[in-house]
């Protein structure tokens, strides 16, 4: 078997757009999903139980439907009901959900392992109950789940590559344009491969040392 | 001993081989006489690819194959004997005599000329770009800033980027399916798929509104026959001639793929 990187390595430009939109969706996720993976999880552990509820519905919804269905509803299915987005909003929608929903359950796990008697030694020193979530309760909370909570973000991040089926031209994309083209499907897929390992592992030693800065003190 | 082994079996094979052309030729041209001794014919059509051949709900075969199958067995005025057959194994149909002819969405090319004869076409066979009715599209250029569904690494996918503007926005899908999802939902405003899966789609979802817009690639279809069999392949092209001129081959397009026949090569 003769191998010919140069076959797939000319198309540089396509590689490097590839990992930009992997990254770029990757990042909106995070962000946008560790949000809605705190509020969700504050509405499950201290909510009204009506919201509790909803939140509830909609945790279990994402967590038990493989994302590529999810994505498929929001792309080829919403159109049915009116709401027509692009290949890029529908992805970016479809991994804040799915992650938002891990991130919930994950951070609720933190939020009730904080011993009760911090949150009563807190609000005896007249916190407001936000005051008492956000500065007492969220950031060992976070702390004791960030190596989940990371693992979860590259999970996402790697399932990205689906998102290439609804014509995302995300490093997947790229690397099956490439090789539907020169027909030199082995080493465009070592190549992505390889890219994918470099992303992950760059992901998680960026998390590893952006958490403790920011969210949770060393 | 293996060698001696593969050596027997060549000169077996060869010999075999042999005796089989040579009842071939006696048999060559004996086709039509069969034909018109018997007052049946039997012709090999598709039934898994519609609009070309396929099967309908009370398990008859329709499509365009099929018509033409009964048009050229009354005019040969022959009861037909359809044989359903697959791409694969519709040329040794004919070859083994299991069939007098093939309709088969049968294109014709150097390999195949070969080992078979071939008809005048009868039939168009195209890719082409597929649109609202109410979407304006005449030429190519007009898909500049237009969105199109192609699937990715298709023969559409590289003929159109021969002729498309540089305006045009691709969305390469995985398969065939994703490609005509994503006309269905809307999320494409064209789409670049042969004329079969384009007039099934079109059937299928009348709400669309959709129709032919542009030709990216014609390989029309042409009736197989065995070699040799010169009178039934002069009384088929008769047929054919004759079906071009009243128009029938242009309806029969019409029907089942949503466009005319065209100009039909011979």
């Amino acid at each position: 078997m003769q191998l010919d990187f140069g076959a797939v390595l000319v198309d540089w430009r396509l590689l490097g757009v590839g990992v930009l939109w992997t990254l770029g969706l990757t990042a909106v996720a995070t962000v946008l999903g560790m949000v809605l993976g705190i509020a969700c999880a504050w509405a499950r552990a201290h909510g009204p139980g009506w919201l509790r509820w909803t939140v509830g519905t909609y945790v279990e919804l994402i967590r038990n439907t493989p994302f590529i269905v999810q994505l498929f509803f929001i792309f080829f299915g919403l159109p049915a009901a009116g709401v027509k987005l692009t290949p890029e909003t529908a992805s970016m929608i479809a991994m804040v959900l799915n992650l938002g929903a891990y991130a919930t359950e994950i951070i609720r796990a933190g939020i009730e392992a904080t011993p009760r008697g911090q949150v009563e030694a807190a609000l005896s020193l007249a916190l407001t109950r936000a005051q008492v979530f956000l500065r007492v309760v969220l950031p060992p909370a976070l702390k004791r789940v960030w190596p989940a909570m990371v693992s979860q973000i590259i999970i996402v991040m790697l399932g990205s590559a689906v998102c290439s089926q609804i014509s995302v031209e995300d490093l997947s994309y790229a690397a099956n344009l490439i090789q539907s083209r020169n027909f030199r499907a082995f080493e465009a897929f070592i190549v992505a491969t390889l890219v994918y390992l470099v992303l992950s592992v760059m992901t998680r030693r960026l998390l590893n040392w952006l958490g403790p800065r920011f969210f949770f003190g060393r | 001993m293996p060698a001696t082994l593969t050596r027997r079996a060549t000169i077996g094979v060869a010999l075999a081989a042999a005796l089989l052309t040579a009842a071939g030729a006696a048999q060559a041209q004996a086709a039509l006489d069969g034909i018109m001794k018997s007052k049946t014919v039997k012709i090999a059509v598709p039934t898994d690819y519609p609009p070309y051949g396929s099967v309908d709900k009370t398990m008859q075969p329709v499509g365009l194959d099929v018509d033409m199958a009964r048009l050229v067995a009354t005019k040969l005025g022959a009861k037909l004997e359809l044989v359903p057959v697959t791409s694969a194994n519709r040329i040794p149909y004919l070859q083994t005599k299991k069939a007098d002819l093939v309709i088969s969405t049968l294109g014709k090319n150097a390999e195949r000329e070969k080992v078979i004869d071939f008809s005048a076409s009868y039939a168009p066979f195209f890719q082409g770009v597929f649109a609202a009715k109410t979407l304006p599209v005449k030429t190519f250029a007009d898909m500049a800033g237009k969105t199109v569904g192609v699937t990715r690494g298709a023969m559409e996918d590289q003929e159109l980027q021969k002729v498309a503007p540089a305006g045009l926005e691709y969305r390469r899908f995985e398969d065939n399916n994703a490609t005509i999802a994503a006309f269905v939902s809307g999320q494409v405003q064209t789409v670049a798929t042969s004329g079969a899966v384009a007039a099934e789609m079109i059937s299928r979802n009348p709400q669309l509104n959709a129709e032919y817009k542009l030709l990216l690639k014609d390989s029309p279809c042409f009736i197989g026959i065995a070699k040799g069999e010169e009178p039934l392949k002069a009384k088929v092209n008769e047929i054919i001639a004759a079906a071009k001129a009243d128009g029938t081959l242009d309806a029969m397009s019409k029907k089942w793929l949503g466009r005319g026949a065209g100009d039909l090569p011979l």
